[in-house]
Parts: C-alpha cells; structure tokens; sequence
C-alpha cells in the first residue's frame, strides 16, 4: 500500500533525526525523515568483498545450508523551501550488513552497522542463532528455486547528472524560483516543494557464488501548492504534480517546474471556484498521471504471490487473486486489450535494477494477459509453489527477481516490480477519449487513495477534475472521489491509449512487511476510459 | 524443550546478541551519550551546533501460514548533527560512529548550512532544561531470547494448527533502545527505552473469517500472549460466513483499536500554524483558530502525557523541549493546539513541544453494556488503510476489517461484510453515546503510544460494501 507521509517518516527510522532538524509539526515540514550526509564511509571494494565472504562463509560454519549478504550505503540528500523562504537541508548517509541464513528450512536475519569483520561475523551468527530458534515453529521448510550465480557482476541505473554532485544554493534556487511563479497566481497564498535525492551503493554476496555490486540513483519533487479563500472559508490544493524516477538532475531539470508552476497555481486556485460534485455515475477518463496509483493498489497489490498466499494476513492483507489455481488462466481481470507487465527494466522506473536482492537476474512478464491473470510477482522461494502452473505453460519454475529490502538492515522479501498497464494498439490519446465522451469526468494527477485488505474495494480521488458533456470539458469540479469494486472496474475498461500517450507515474514510498518496509515503486500506463463508475461528493459539512 | 540443546549456540538474551554485534553496546548509557555529544560539540565552527545521538537493537519474529516465515535482529545507531550559522542551518546524519566520520558529518552539515539561503525562521538552540522523571525501560523486555520470542509465537500457532481450519500470521517485535539531545548552549536530554508488540491475524480456511488482535507495551511482561491468540481464534470463528447489509448511517460502537486507528489522525491536525493560517479544520472562519471553542461532545477529553502508566513515551521532543501532561481537548472544548518554538514567538504563545503519545480518556461504561443497549447497530474490531479525503473536516475513508458483527435488540447477532467509511474523528467525538476504560493499543504501526477506550457513537458514515474478508 503506498504510505502516507506520516508513515514513512516513521518508519525512516530517521523521524527524531528529522524532528530535531526541522523542529515542526505542521506537514509542510516533515519531509526531513528522508535526510542523507556523506559523512560515513564504506570500506574499499576489496574489504567489501572479503567483508562478505566473512559473513557467508561463517553462517555457513555455524549451520547454514544457504546464506546471502547485503552491505549497503544509503544516501538521501534533501532540500525543503516553502513561500519564499529554505525550511530543511539536510544529508544521511547510512551503512551497514544484512545477512540472512536458511538452516533447516527455516529463515534467519541478523544486520549490524559494524563494518569490521568481527561486526559482520556476529551478524551472521546471530541470523544462524535466531534460525535455529525458530525451528520449533517451522511447519514446511524453505526450499529455493535455481538461480544462475554471477561471480563479478555490476549494474548502475540509467542517470546522466548524479543529482548529489549538484550545488546546495542551485537546488535551492530552483524551488525558490518555482515557488514564485505559484505565488504570482491571486489566491495563492503557500507553496511547499522540495528535493529528494537518493543514491544507493548495494553489494550482494550469496553461497550459491554472486558476487554482484549496484549503484541506483532516484530523486523525487514534492510540490504543493495551497489556495485559500479570502475569508479563510474554503481551502485547495494542487500536488503530486511530478512523479519520482529512477532517474538523476536531467530528470529535475525536464519537469521545467518555473515554467509550470503558474499553471498548477491556477489548478489550486481554480478548485475553489469549481463545483462540488453531483453523486452518481459517470464515465471517467482517467489520465496516466492518476491512473498509475489505481493500478498500484488494484493490480500490483493483488498479484503480489506472498499477499496471495496468505503471508502477509497480519499487515498488508491478502488478495482477491487467489488461490493461484482458480486463478492462473482462468479468471478475467478486464477485457481482452489489457495487458499488464512486470518488469525491473525499464529506464527511469523507480524498481529497476540489474539484480534482486537474492542475486537474480529479473525477467519481464505478463501478470494480466489478455484481461486472463496470467502470472504472480515472485522471488526463489515462492517460484517453487507455482512449479505446476509453469510446467503447464513449458516455463522453468524460476523466480521473476522480485526480491527486495529497502536498506541492509531489513530482511528481503518480495516487493513489486514495475507493474505497467501495457498501450493499446491504436494511436488514441487523452484528448480523443474526452472528445469520445458525452457525460463524464477526467481525472488527472492522484490524490486520496484507500483500498481493502483483499483489494476489492477501492476509493480514489485526484488532484484536478474536469466535467466533460457533449465531448468537452464544460468545467472544473471539487470533492470528488470514484468507488470501485476491482474486477468490475477494470472490466468496465472500453478505451484505451496508444504508446505515445504512454507515461510512468510513481512513488518512493509504498509499505509492505513487518518491520515494515517502505519501498519506490513506478507504473507505466496511458489514459483509459471507465464505463458508469460510482462517484461521491467528498465535501461533508457535519 | 527437547530441541533445547541447540538453543545453547544462541546469544541468551537481546542484549547479548547486540553486544555481539555492536562493541560499544546496542544501547548506548548516558555517560556515553553525553561524552559523545561533548565531544561533537568541539569539533564544531558554527555559531550553534546541535546533536541528536540514538541507538537500540531491534529483534522480530514474523510468522504466516501457520509457521514462522522471516525474522531477524538489528542493531543501529546514528548521530544526527545540525550547524547553524546567524539565520543558515543544515543537518547531516551518520550512523558510522567513529571519530573521523563524525568529524566529516559536523564539516558537513557546515558546508551546507553556509550554501544554504537563510531560514528566516531560524530559533537560537535551547539551554538547559529539566525534564519529568520516567522509566520506559524494563529488563523483561531487553533480556528476551530468540527461544522466548518462538514460544509467544507457538501461543497462536500450536492452537491453529490443532483446529485444522484455521491460519494464523502474526508479529512479535521487541526493541531496546536509547536517545539523547544535546547542544553548544548546555542542553542535555536522555532517555531509553524498551518496546514489545504483537499482532495476530487468524483466518478460517474456507476464506469467510478473519479475526484480529494486538497488544503493546514497554513491559514484556504485560502481552498476555495466549489470551491475545484465543481472542483472535474466536473473533475468526465467529466472523465466518459474513452477510451482506446496506451501508448507510449506523450507531457503531468501535472497540479501541478502531477507535485509536481513527482518532489519532487527529493528532496530525492540531498544528497551530495551519489553524492560523487558514488551512486546518480548526482554523477559524475570519482569520485565527478555534482554542476555546466547543468541537465535540462535553465528554471527550484528549491528552498526551509521557508519564501516564499507560504510555511511559520519552518526556522531550526532538528539540529537546520538555514534554509533560498536555491536554489537547478538554470536555469537548478545544484546549490547546501545538505551537512551534517559532510559531509560539510569533503568536505571543508558549511552545507546546511536539507530543510523543495521545491518549482519549476513557469511561465507565462496559462493552457488554454498549451492546445491551443497542437496538439495531453494528460492532467493529478495528479500521484499515485510512487516508485523508478532506482536511477541511479530518475527514478521513477506510474499511473495517477482521470482525465487523450486527447487533439485533442488544444482543449480537450475525458476522456482517465489511465497509468503507467516509468519517471525521470530530464527527464521531460529536456523535458519541458511550465511552468504556481506555487501553493501550497495538496496532500502531510502531507509531509510538496511542491509549484509547471503546466507545459508542450514533451516524457513523458507511458509504459502500466490501467483499473482503
């Protein structure tokens, strides 16, 4: 489920950090969770390496029939501005070893800070120690699908400016410079925008012979813009305007934020004169800037194999999808032009990487083909529980690389690739599908968002809301929100766009797992139509 | 144990299996915290350096499917330092504790504090302060073994496992851990702490029944393990077979982890400085905040208190203000907002320091009661995936989950689907009917401690069904 703010400053681990930095309780400032410095240092490459083979090497000694080690830097290097004026600045650097251990089928996980080989040697004992504990409560032991080893392996995601080498005072600039052509806009009356920058040096090291090293770089742009009324009767806002990527400054620099911020500024104002929505259904066109959000929590979600199965019943939820044999080929999701993809490959996507954190090589495949569930997202282990559904399709039972932790000190799992509403085949865009329709709303960029512990009943609201009649758009809206029951939802699907309406929406802060784990996640999409969806009037007085 | 001789090679308690891992100890003491800080401090060439020093172990045990699926213990610490020169600030975070990295983070956040433009907000650093007593740390809870943590699992498992039709998945999360603030103008705080959590969700295998509990407390000692597994058992037995029933307004009496999962969001509302400028449920039409004005109902009283038996939080905030008893709502009149350091000196206010736990006062009445009263309503567990829909109002949608049960002529009579609610925690405070004894709760994401009573309210919104179990 993608997290509110409030959670993933939480669960940064950083909030006190963050609290001391920034010194406030209103949510314009309490971005400082994510913060970075340069001050740690990893050790050399070589000591890496040696580091690893250390822990490995003693979980193996003391009893481990698998093991793998993740040693980590983690960055994050913030800037947050509101109004005309710099709220945070702020650098984290965080390093550290995370080694897990299968003994007897059974999962252990120990993770220190320590980088010396005293540190991580402890670390691999206490994984062995806390497996061999927890014996007593294995029902089935784990058993690991195949996974070809990459001795010397190295990957850099696809940036052309590493954001960190760009200057504090330019960063800064940027968003000042932003956030005065907002405030241009009569009714305007705060913006808060900031950057976010992240960069990871992750090493993988496993008994099965990888030795793999990545470098991921991804940077995130809050901006929200807040109209009031001039009697402090009603206020609006316009946010989420830029979606994150795995990308590096070039991405910053293309989202031409002085050039649109006045554009957003007259979204936020315009809102305060919109109308409040009639309840009823209506055809919505829903633009990739919205719908990627509606993908994430009713199709990434659900096709999640572990959520699936059950193992996440205590937090997350399980799925309507399932179980996976009354499912894989036989249930439809929507109709027959809907194709969903995973994938951890494409550029710029916020799960794209050249190894999961079980040293797999990630493949592309199709979780919806055809409108048919067609597949799940999968690490090593869960692979192995679908070996009936792959031996009836001629595949190997292999994982699909979606093993992930979002630092050395969680334990991996399976975390969502790229999950991508694929184009259709004709060159439609979301003006055609406007101009297609006679009584409706499009919705673009995403806004309140809540879905059930199965995934069947979600509500989604939006940033902007046009009214269309006749093929037109006759005006903005406010206080709207659709309510969905999944499977009729997407089966309601009747347009779709073509590739070069194609767009990748995202977000860096999507939870999954106890201790929960927050994770960037990216949908690619193109502007769809939905056929008498249920609408509802957000704006309750009492 | 029959298996008891491999638990010989496991470290015996939490802390030892830290220690291992961390030489200088996973829970660093004051001496050290302080010597520490000092030590920042003179490496410093700012006008006002600040430092915040944490460090703790973390251990779980995660289990689904009715075994034990991953698990693990963590050891951290970090030191976060601020530099400050006249209106120019900037932080760096390190958690490599060695001399030279910390003299890199203080170069640093120097560096950027200077490139940074001026935060014309900026507030000089607090001096000494003193700070309410608590002790939030108890040995129950930083000695547990591995082994003890697999046998609170076996409370829920062993009984699932027996009945055949059942599955459960739960979470047992331990920590232990410390805290410490200081700066160049003589401000010392520190505090440690230890925590223990437990969620169980047990599901029926025919796919109709969910039932839920969770408990949380500093004190190991005080998770009543296996009465929290039966609970949840029965709660999934007696939600099989749900049927459906419109949605609409409906008396609810929310037991207290629905109530926490609702009215602590209203927490993250009370900020002074949104109020004032307009942009707040409590901001008033006309200009300024509605302190003083009536916003629920004359029985509702909201406060935090670090020293509360219910709570026992760290008595400062992140700046190192003190915190103590601060009460938000005072029989349903709004008392007090928080107020920043800046916003305060800008309002002519006192700061309110940023609270680290909220707790709605409970009353009297039992939930058998509430029941017995009740001719038509509905009883819910526990709410899920709340997010905001209007700040106007903290109006807030989300389903109910893992129990939601008819009440017939005060008695309950069927298991019932779910719903998705539109719902502000002032609108529920203001339609309240019946308020019974408050309770820690545990389903706080780790969010820090949250004390609430089950209570009974007339109109609760429910705007559409769920097929979700």
């Amino acid at each position: 489920m993608k997290k509110t703010r409030r959670d993933f400053l939480k669960q940064t681990g950083l909030a006190a950090a963050a609290v001391a930095a920034t010194g406030a309780f209103s949510p314009t400032k309490s971005y400082g969770g994510l913060l970075a410095t340069r001050a740690a240092e990893m050790p050399p490459d070589d000591t890496v390496r040696a580091l690893m083979m250390t822990a490995i090497n003693t979980a193996k000694s003391a009893g481990a029939s698998y093991s793998d080690v993740r040693i980590g830097r983690y960055r994050n290097s913030i800037v947050f501005t509101r109004e005309q004026q710099i709220v945070n600045t702020a650098d984290v650097d965080n390093i550290g070893a995370g080694v897990r251990a299968l003994v007897d089928g059974t999962w252990g996980f120990g993770a220190s800070k320590t980088l010396t080989t005293d540190g991580v040697a402890a670390a691999a004992r206490e994984a062995v120690a806390i497996a061999k504990a927890n014996r007593i409560a294995r029902d089935q032991p784990v058993q690991l699908t195949p996974v070809q080893s990459y001795p010397n392996a190295s990957w850099t995601s696809s940036f052309k400016i590493d954001p960190f080498t760009i200057p504090i005072e330019q960063r800064a600039d940027l968003l000042l410079k932003a956030n005065a052509e907002a405030l241009k806009v009569k009714g305007v009356r705060f913006v808060n925008s900031g950057l976010l920058f992240v960069k990871e040096d992750r090493n993988f090291a496993s008994t099965e012979g990888s030795v793999i090293s990545q470098t991921i770089v991804r940077v995130a742009v809050p901006f929200t813009i807040t109209a009031v009324a001039p009697d402090n009767s009603d206020f609006q806002t316009r946010g989420n305007v830029v979606a994150p990527a795995g990308r590096g400054w070039e991405y910053v620099l293309e989202q031409d934020l002085v050039g649109n911020a006045g554009k957003w500024a007259e979204q936020a104002v315009q809102k305060l004169a919109g109308k409040s929505v009639d309840v009823g259904r209506y055809d919505l066109v829903l633009h990739p800037t919205h719908l990627w959000l509606t993908i994430h929590e009713s199709i990434a979600h659900p096709t999640e194999l572990d959520r699936a199965l059950g193992y996440e019943a205590n937090y997350a939820g399980t799925s309507f999808v399932a179980p996976p044999e009354k499912m894989l080929g036989k249930f439809r999701y929507g109709p027959e032009f809907m194709n969903i993809q995973g994938d951890r490959s494409q550029p710029g996507g916020c799960a794209t990487i050249g190894y999961d954190d079980e040293g797999v090589k990630p493949e592309t495949f199709l979780l919806i083909k055809n409108g048919l569930v067609n597949d799940y997202q999968t690490t090593r282990e869960q692979a192995a529980w679908l070996k009936w559904w792959y031996d009836s399709q001629g595949k190997p039972a292999r994982s699909h690389g979606c093993s992930n932790a979002d630092s050395w000190g969680t334990v991996q799992f399976q975390r969502m690739p790229n999950v991508s509403l694929l184009p259709g085949a004709k060159d439609i865009s979301y003006e055609d599908i406007i101009a297609a329709t006679d009584r409706g709303i499009a919705i673009e960029g995403d806004g309140s968002f809540s879905i059930d512990q199965q995934r069947y009943n979600a509500q989604f609201g939006g940033q902007v809301f046009h009214e269309i009649k006749g093929g037109k758009i006759v005006g903005q809206l406010k206080d709207v929100a659709y309510q969905m029951r999944t499977p009729d939802f997407w089966n309601s699907m009747d347009m779709i766009g073509g590739q070069k309406s194609y767009f990748m929406g995202g977000a860096f802060n999507d939870g999954k797992g106890q201790p929960p784990q927050s994770n960037a996640v990216s949908h690619g999409c193109v502007p769809s139509r939905f056929k008498n969806i249920n609408v509802i009037n957000t704006g309750r007085k009492a | 144990m029959s298996r008891s001789g491999t638990f010989r090679e496991a470290p015996r308690r939490l802390l030892d299996a830290a220690a291992a891992m961390m030489p200088d100890g996973a829970v660093m003491p004051r001496e050290q915290a302080q010597a520490l800080i000092e030590k920042v401090v003179k490496m410093s060439k700012a006008d006002e350096i600040s430092i915040n020093v944490t460090s703790g172990y973390q251990a779980d045990l995660r289990f689904a499917a009715n075994q034990v699926s991953t698990s693990g213990g963590v050891v951290n610490g970090q030191v976060g330092i601020q530099s400050t020169f006249g209106k120019k600030h900037a932080a760096a975070v390190t958690n490599d504790l060695s001399d030279a990295s910390l003299r890199r983070a203080v170069e640093q956040s120097e560096a950027l504090a200077k490139l940074s433009p001026d935060d014309p907000e900026t507030m000089p650093g607090l001096p000494s302060q003193t700070y309410v007593p608590v002790n939030g740390y108890f040995d129950s809870t930083a000695n547990l073994t591995p082994e003890d943590r697999a046998r609170a699992a076996l409370t829920a498992l062993e009984p699932a496992r027996k009945a055949g039709d059942l599955k459960a998945a739960g979470f047992i999360v331990v920590n232990a851990g410390s805290n410490a603030i200081g700066n160049s103008k003589g401000l010392f705080a520190y505090n440690r702490s230890t925590n223990a959590n437990y969620t169980l969700t047990v599901r029926t295998d025919d796919g109709t029944g969910s039932g839920w509990s969770g408990a949380e407390h500093p004190d190991w000692k005080q998770l009543d393990f296996s009465g929290l597994s039966a609970h949840a058992i029965e709660k999934a037995r007696l939600s099989r077979n749900p049927v459906a029933i419109e949605p609409g307004r409906y008396t609810v009496i929310l037991e207290p982890q629905a109530v926490g999962d609702l009215v602590q969001l209203m927490g993250f509302a009370l900020a002074a400085r949104n109020a004032d400028e307009g942009r707040s449920a409590f901001s008033k039409q006309g200009g300024g905040n509605k302190i003083g004005e009536q916003i629920v109902d004359k029985r509702v009283t909201i406060f935090s208190d670090p020293q509360d038996p219910q709570i026992l939080a760290q008595p400062y905030d992140g700046q190192g203000l003190p915190l103590s008893r601060q009460v938000w709502v005072e029989n349903g009149v709004l008392k007090q907002l928080f107020y920043s350091r800046f916003w305060a000196q800008k309002q002519g206010k006192q700061p309110t320091g940023f609270p680290s736990s909220i707790k709605l006062e409970g009353g009297t009445t039992s939930v058998d009661d509430m029941i017995k009263s009740t001719p038509r309503g509905i009883l819910v567990t526990r709410l899920w995936y709340l997010r905001p829909v209007d700040p106007r109002t903290i109006l807030f949608t989300g389903l109910t989950r893992d129990g939601t049960f008819l009440i017939e002529n005060g008695k309950i009579s069927k298991s019932i689907k779910n719903f998705r609610f539109n719902e502000s925690p002032l609108f529920l405070l203001s339609n309240l009917e019946a308020l019974g004894p408050a309770v820690r709760i545990g389903g706080t994401e780790q969010g820090g401690p949250v004390v609430m009573p089950t209570i009974k309210a007339k109109d609760f919104n429910f705007t559409s069904l769920s097929d979700a179990v």
